[in-house]
């Protein structure tokens, strides 16, 4: 007698089908093999078309490639300038600036928390003067500039329209993005400053600055990129960038802007991890997730407005530092998936990131490492290659279902301020971050080069080391107070009480932020007013 | 659960991050182990001074202290906790550290004080044992 067998195990090959497990990171069980009845065209649609699961353009890269962006800054302004100009010259497209911890935390260079931070992780930028050196001979209307920044995103935003002023560049030429995004810094990066009221209306404050001012900059990138690395998965992480998304929105909204306007130029940032399916399924998901919400449930028609246009960085938690030549590889494939889910704009990660600020040797290979992918694999000729693929096709869907479940839970709770001002949302986050690295240690999830495959007589050196000049933070702290004794310290405290008047009221606080970057006064005396007013987040310590 | 890792049932354990680095996920991975493991963890949150943590440390009677930093200024940061304990008369207790260290830190911080340094490539089953197996040789030796 004969059973009919169940579709997936009609034709089992050797070995029984278990060489690979059929769960995703992020839980999903997957088919041996994805049908044509799996595939629903109309839910696919065409290239730049809602609802936009093959990318936001109809030609896809041919019109334009992706930024090249390397995140890069360190020590002084004089340093990372000179590495800014060397990444340009190797054909980097675009910066990206990586600040220290005391200018994201809003902090001078003499404030006692801030004396050992100073040039570690960015480069420091406390007031007007060092921008001016760190874009010295680098022409701001025609290079888009990135800044991770988001406590005091505003602050240097604003510095970089004062910028812009000195030097003589037309404020509407300006491109480029600040990450501007608090929501997240609450639950996975820390460099919150103000509780998260004030903070909206600073990020309101912002965006409606910027359509007006420099209206092809992008005032606000919405970043998955930390909570995914800190332990969320990629399901969970489009989830909760989409859901803060959705109170970015419901904010403007509430200020009365206009959505046609201000949802063209919202933008978003990801990590990519090395499930290549997963992660290219994640953006298809995510781009028709967003439409969707723009146009149905803000009831936006402008297609622009529906964009869902992204960055992402490859690498983070990915690598590792066993054996940490294995990392290209690593960026390689991630970077494939950036490309095959239509990123904008991708970081790649140096093999050597994961623990030490890249040499200007790893820093190179991780830019060839894109130029490959751009000009010799052919990926970027045809727009979403994957389009149609049976089995993309049905991930896209079930990644989609997946997104919309966290979303519903999130709605559940009370929505994303509720779920971060309560802490559940850290502690979801963190617990997730334990069972990965449970299942790490316990080798169910396969790393190759730490916990398989590992030699006895493994040495995991990287090469060339990394050192900070140790008279940087020096160096800082002296141009710091050379600046505050010859600066007109009657015209910084009238700016400063105007943007303090500012704060206390309802007004746009932007323009006076420009005004003070103007007379040089420093991004801790202007964070140090708006907390006289706002005061500080208390950040909810919940295991 | 090992041997080792038993004997931190009800110990008192304080995880901090010192410094500005707001990566907290190493810190709050390793309190949850510890919790796990039948200690009693205070998590101190970001952004503390080194001198609060000292001051945490002492009112909490805490037997262990346990920094995250992933910043890169590990030195600095560990070398003021020494010195501020050392000033609160609690020298004695044991200091242990965690997050991306450099290895040619790691002599300079043990010179420091620091018991042990912990990684984030080591499996967390690695670090609650070996932290257990210090704080029992320390107990040990002082008896």
């Amino acid at each position: 007698m004969t059973t009919p067998k169940p579709k997936d195990a009609a034709a089992p090959g050797p070995g029984g089908g278990d060489a690979v497990p059929p769960i995703t990171p992020s839980g999903l069980e997957l088919p041996v093999v994805a049908r044509a009845e799996d595939v629903d065209a109309a839910r696919i649609g065409e290239p730049g078309a809602y609802p936009f699961t093959r990318g936001v353009f109809p030609n896809g890269y041919r019109g334009r490639l992706w930024t090249i962006r390397q995140y890069s800054g360190f020590g002084s302004a004089e340093e990372s300038n000179a590495r800014y100009r060397f990444l340009l010259e190797q054909g980097q497209t675009g910066l990206s600036v990586a600040l220290d911890l005391p200018t994201q935390c809003g902090l001078d260079p003499t404030d006692p928390l801030a004396r050992a931070e100073i040039g570690k992780v960015g480069v420091s930028l406390s007031n007007l003067s060092e921008m001016e050196v760190l874009f010295d001979g680098v022409d701001l209307s025609k290079i888009s500039t990135s800044f991770t920044i988001n406590g005091t995103a505003a602050i240097i935003y604003a510095m970089y329209v004062a910028c812009a002023d000195k030097k003589d560049v037309p404020r509407e030429a300006l491109t480029g993005t600040i990450q501007n995004d608090i929501l997240k810094e609450y639950v996975a990066r820390g460099t919150w400053i103000f509780p998260v009221r004030p903070s909206m209306r600073m990020i309101a404050d912002s965006i409606l600055y910027s359509n007006e001012t420099t209206p092809r900059f992008n005032p606000i990138s919405i970043a998955g990129a930390h909570v995914r690395d800190a332990g969320a998965t990629a399901v969970e992480e489009m989830a909760y960038t989409l859901a803060n998304g959705v109170a970015y929105v419901e904010e403007l909204l509430r200020r009365g802007a206009d959505p046609e306007r201000f949802a063209a130029r919202l933008s978003f940032f990801f990590y990519v991890h090395m499930d290549l399916m997963e992660e290219v399924a994640k953006f298809r998901a995510g781009r028709r997730i967003w439409a969707s919400l723009i146009r149905d449930r803000f009831g936006v028609e402008s297609p622009k407005a529906q964009l869902f246009r992204f960055g992402v960085v490859c690498g983070g938690s990915s690598l590792t530092s066993a054996q940490p030549y294995n990392n290209i590889i690593r960026v390689t494939v991630e970077t494939m998936a950036a490309v095959l889910g239509g990123a904008q704009s991708i970081f790649t990660c140096a093999y050597d990131e994961a623990f030490q600020i890249p040499t200007e040797f790893s820093a190179e290979l991780a830019l060839r490492t894109q130029q490959i992918i751009a000009h010799e694999s052919g990926l970027a000729r045809t727009v979403d290659p994957f389009g149609g693929s049976y089995a993309m096709e049905d991930l896209t869907n079930r990644t989609e279902e997946a997104i919309r479940a966290v979303m519903d839970e999130i709605d559940a709770y009370g929505g994303v301020e509720k779920a971060i001002e309560d802490g559940w949302m850290q502690a979801r986050i963190a617990r997730r971050a334990y069972e990965r690295k449970t299942k790490v240690d316990r080798g169910e999830t396969v790393v190759v080069g730490q916990n398989r495959y590992r030699r006895d007589d493994q040495t995991d050196d990287y090469g060339e080391v990394f050192k900070l000049d140790p008279a940087a933070a020096r160096r800082v702290v002296e141009k710091y107070e050379a600046l505050r004794d010859s600066r007109d310290s009657q015209a910084v405290e009238r700016a400063l009480a105007a943007l303090r008047r500012a704060a206390w009221g309802q007004e746009n606080v932007l323009p006076y932020l420009v005004d003070c970057c103007h007379a040089y006064a420093t991004v801790g005396e202007m964070v140090a007013e708006l907390k006289r007013e706002w005061g500080e987040f208390q950040e909810p310590v919940r295991l | 659960m090992s041997a080792a890792a038993s004997k931190l049932a009800g110990k008192r354990i304080l995880i901090a991050k010192p410094g500005l680095d707001g990566h907290d996920i190493g810190a709050k991975v390793v309190a949850l182990a510890l919790r796990d493991a039948g200690a009693e963890v205070i998590y101190t949150g970001l952004r503390k001074a080194p001198d609060y943590i000292a001051r945490v440390a002492v009112d909490e009677d805490v037997d262990a202290v346990g920094l995250s930093i992933l910043s890169g200024s590990h030195v600095a940061l560990v070398e003021e906790t020494v010195r501020h304990l050392k000033a609160m008369d609690a020298a004695d207790i044991p200091l242990f550290l965690g997050g991306t260290i450099a290895k040619e830190d790691h002599a300079t911080l043990r010179a420091a004080g620091v018991v042990d340094i912990f990684t984030s490539d080591m499996a967390i089953e690695e670090v609650v044992d070996r932290l257990a197996e210090r704080l029992d040789a320390l107990q040990e030796s002082r008896a």
